[in-house]
């Protein structure tokens, strides 16, 4: 019996004994290194570190071990450790055009300064299930044949729109502006736009995926091209008081995607496209696409557009998005609620009961004014 | 660019948690959304929750306020639907036990700190104690009005016509006011307040209740508080005054009346057994001696247990 009786601790106990044992599975099977998870499932790692808010691949590879490949469950333990780390402070502000760049496309040109440069991606793969790497022990991967980069550097697509003034200016904030931080300051509406694409960083990938599918099917239409997706390497600043100057903290690789949208202008502004921003950690295109499309539907309110679909909605997106927060409230129906329920079976008892008398007086006085006449 | 990534080397042995897991400087946070909530009876002040160890929606709001105004000294009851062994009131409890280190305990009488989630002990609190509930859904205007910046401009407004339409419109279509708990109530005459979904039975112990009662919602983000002796009223009409449940039959254990009764269910055959919601409540009664109807029964002595575990105190 799982509750109400005596024995709640001996029961956690063993299911605690039990998990552990499921999560090793079969000891004849050598177990996962997190060296494994980080090098092999780095897709997992890279998600688990965006929704667990926290940029590393050794605790996230712990996490998915721990979580037996759970991902929100893993993201749930990154989250619930970064919250004991200490804070120093906010890093400068990361510049991805000086990004070491690893892929790097834009659906606008066909060609443009440094080139498009696809990566590993698995968009030209055939989906067909590989046998042989199920048979497959080591180490024979062919190496790509790599060109030499020329050294023209890599300018973002939005800032080559941007020198002819045909799209929106990134922000009008200078970069000082203090930077909201809703895990410091509870999220409250109308959210700005640097607490909205915190909040959306965060998000689950299939909240904002679905959101981002639902403006392309007529749910609040934004009229997206990707400008330009790129991924690699950025340096972390941080500006240390003590010295005066910004001191490098590591580097960190991240997905970063503009879109450019569509924008009419208005009587104070002339017609620009308009920009969606999406900035994930890791290799996470279909998330940060997804970012860059929901972050533009928010948008309407300043563009000067109609909210007509749930992708608009900043109130409900962003009190959504979150899937610790989403999956922890589902789940909590797992727990008794017995309490509540009896309240709720004395009720329907009483209002039954009262439903069942009324029809038997109506049937009542109803057959004797029929014997009467 | 490519080769192995270089992954941080952690030494997994070691780290400690601060007391009660949370840092000061977070304890701090909280305990002046909790004073601002005192200050302002019923109403909700938002406060920067933290992630805890255990999932939103399973008490990580009044985790936070326990841990928040825990001393070394304290004396902390931990219960779910009234019982001290609830699974996750076993969980809570051993939270703290690590990571406080605190005493713990069952009896009512001996905590200086209640933490529950949907009950209120049938022993009437003290002065000297604090009661700190667990709350889901913080905004009794929620289910009315699905927008925060709308019920937060309601309660500025003291705009409360819509909770008492529905109020009424249950009467209208059913006969009676139909929720049975997280029964809203009105604070110090003035904010409307979600009792937390403890049902309507509890609603008159919270009413000028000695201890002071803190709410904590996690997930949403909200604190608040009614002072010791604070009237607290629950919604209603002249013509169809507030009342709580009743049962028709005493504990089937230790035969206790006007105290909240769990139904469990013994056979299929309809076969059916009330007793005591606050487990220590009737434990302590049957120690004094009294039985109820069922006492006799061989279900009872699986429902009421041995003598309670030991935990590590």
């Amino acid at each position: 019996m799982y509750v109400a009786v005596k024995g709640g601790e001996t029961a956690i106990r063993n299911a605690h004994k039990l998990l552990a044992k499921r999560r090793r599975g079969d000891t004849s099977v050598p177990a996962l290194t997190l060296e494994q998870i980080a090098e092999q499932l780095s897709h997992s790692v890279a998600r688990v570190m965006g929704e667990g808010s926290l940029y590393d691949e050794t605790l996230a590879a712990l996490a998915i071990k721990q979580a037996r490949g759970d991902l929100i469950e893993a993201a749930f333990l990154m989250r619930a450790y970064r919250t004991t780390l200490p804070r120093f402070g906010y890093s400068e502000p990361v510049d991805t055009a000086a990004m070491l760049v690893e892929r790097r496309i834009s659906a606008t040109y066909k060609d443009l300064p440094g080139g498009q440069v696809l990566g590993p991606t698995f968009d030209y793969s055939h989906r067909l299930l590989d046998f042989a790497l199920a048979a497959e022990d080591g180490d024979a991967v062919p190496a790509a044949e790599t060109a030499p980069v020329e050294d023209v550097g890599m300018p973002r697509v939005t800032d080559l729109l941007g020198d002819e003034g045909l799209i929106e200016p990134s922000s009008t904030d200078s970069g000082d502006a203090p930077v909201g931080d809703l895990t410091r300051e509870p999220l409250s509406f109308p959210a700005d736009r640097d607490l909205r694409l915190q909040n959306l960083a965060r998000g689950d990938e299939g909240f904002l995926l679905a959101l981002a599918y639902s403006t392309q099917r007529g749910y609040g239409r934004t009229h997206p091209f990707a400008g330009e997706i790129r991924y690699g390497e950025v340096e972390v600043e941080f500006f240390a008081e003590e010295l005066g100057f910004a001191v490098t903290l590591g580097t960190i690789k991240v997905t970063e995607c503009q879109m450019v949208n569509q924008f009419a202008g208005s009587a104070k502004a002339p017609p620009a496209f308009t920009r969606g921003y999406g900035l994930v950690f890791g290799q996470v295109e279909r998330k940060a696409m997804s970012m860059a499309m929901v972050d533009r539907s928010l948008r309407w309110q300043e563009l000067g557009e109609e909210p007509v679909a749930p992708a608009q909605d900043i109130e409900f997106v962003l009190s959504h998005s979150d899937n610790i927060q989403a999956t922890g409230f589902v789940e909590h129906l797992k727990l008794p609620h017995y309490v509540d329920f009896q309240a709720e079976l004395d009720l329907v008892r009483r209002m039954r009961d009262e439903w069942f008398e009324k029809r038997r007086q109506e049937n009542g006085s109803g057959n004797t004014q029929e014997a009467a006449e | 660019m490519t080769g192995t990534a270089q992954l941080q080397t952690y030494d997994f042995a070691g780290g400690e948690y601060n007391f009660a897991y949370l840092d000061e400087q977070t304890k701090r946070m909280i305990r002046r959304a909790i004073l601002k909530g005192i200050a302002i009876p019923g109403y909700q002040v938002p406060f920067a929750s933290r992630e805890m160890p255990m999932p939103y929606g399973w008490g990580t709001g009044g985790v936070q306020v326990t841990a928040s105004i825990l001393g070394k000294d304290d004396c902390l009851k931990m219960i779910d639907q009234g019982s001290d062994d609830t699974t996750n009131a076993v969980s809570l409890r051993g939270f703290f036990e690590k990571t406080a280190g605190v005493r713990t305990t069952y009896e009512t009488s001996e905590a200086t700190i209640v933490q529950t989630r949907h009950r209120i002990p049938e022993k009437p609190l003290r002065e000297d104690q604090i009661i700190v509930f667990q709350v889901p859904i913080p905004e009794p205007l929620r289910f009315l009005e699905p927008r925060e910046t709308e019920t937060r401009k309601m309660h500025a407004l003291e705009d409360y016509g819509l909770m008492h339409v529905k109020l009424y419109e249950d009467i209208a279509k059913n006969g009676h006011i139909a929720t049975t708990y997280a029964y809203p109530v009105k604070v110090n005459g003035r904010y409307v307040m979600d009792p937390s979904p403890t049902p309507k039975f509890d609603n008159p112990k919270i009413d000028r209740m000695a201890a002071l009662q803190l709410y904590g919602a996690g997930r949403e983000k909200r604190i608040y508080a009614i002072p010791p002796y604070t009237d607290v009223k629950s919604l209603d009409f002249e013509d169809y005054p507030f009342e709580v449940q009743k049962f028709d039959m005493p504990c089937g254990l230790c035969g206790a009346e006007n105290v909240y009764l769990d139904e469990v269910i013994l056979d299929d055959k309809g076969g059916r057994m009330f007793v005591c919601s606050d487990s220590d409540y009737c434990e302590e009664r049957r120690a004094e001696g009294h039985t109820g109807p069922m006492a006799a029964d061989p279900a009872a002595v699986h429902i009421g247990g041995g003598k309670q575990e030991e935990t590590d105190r």
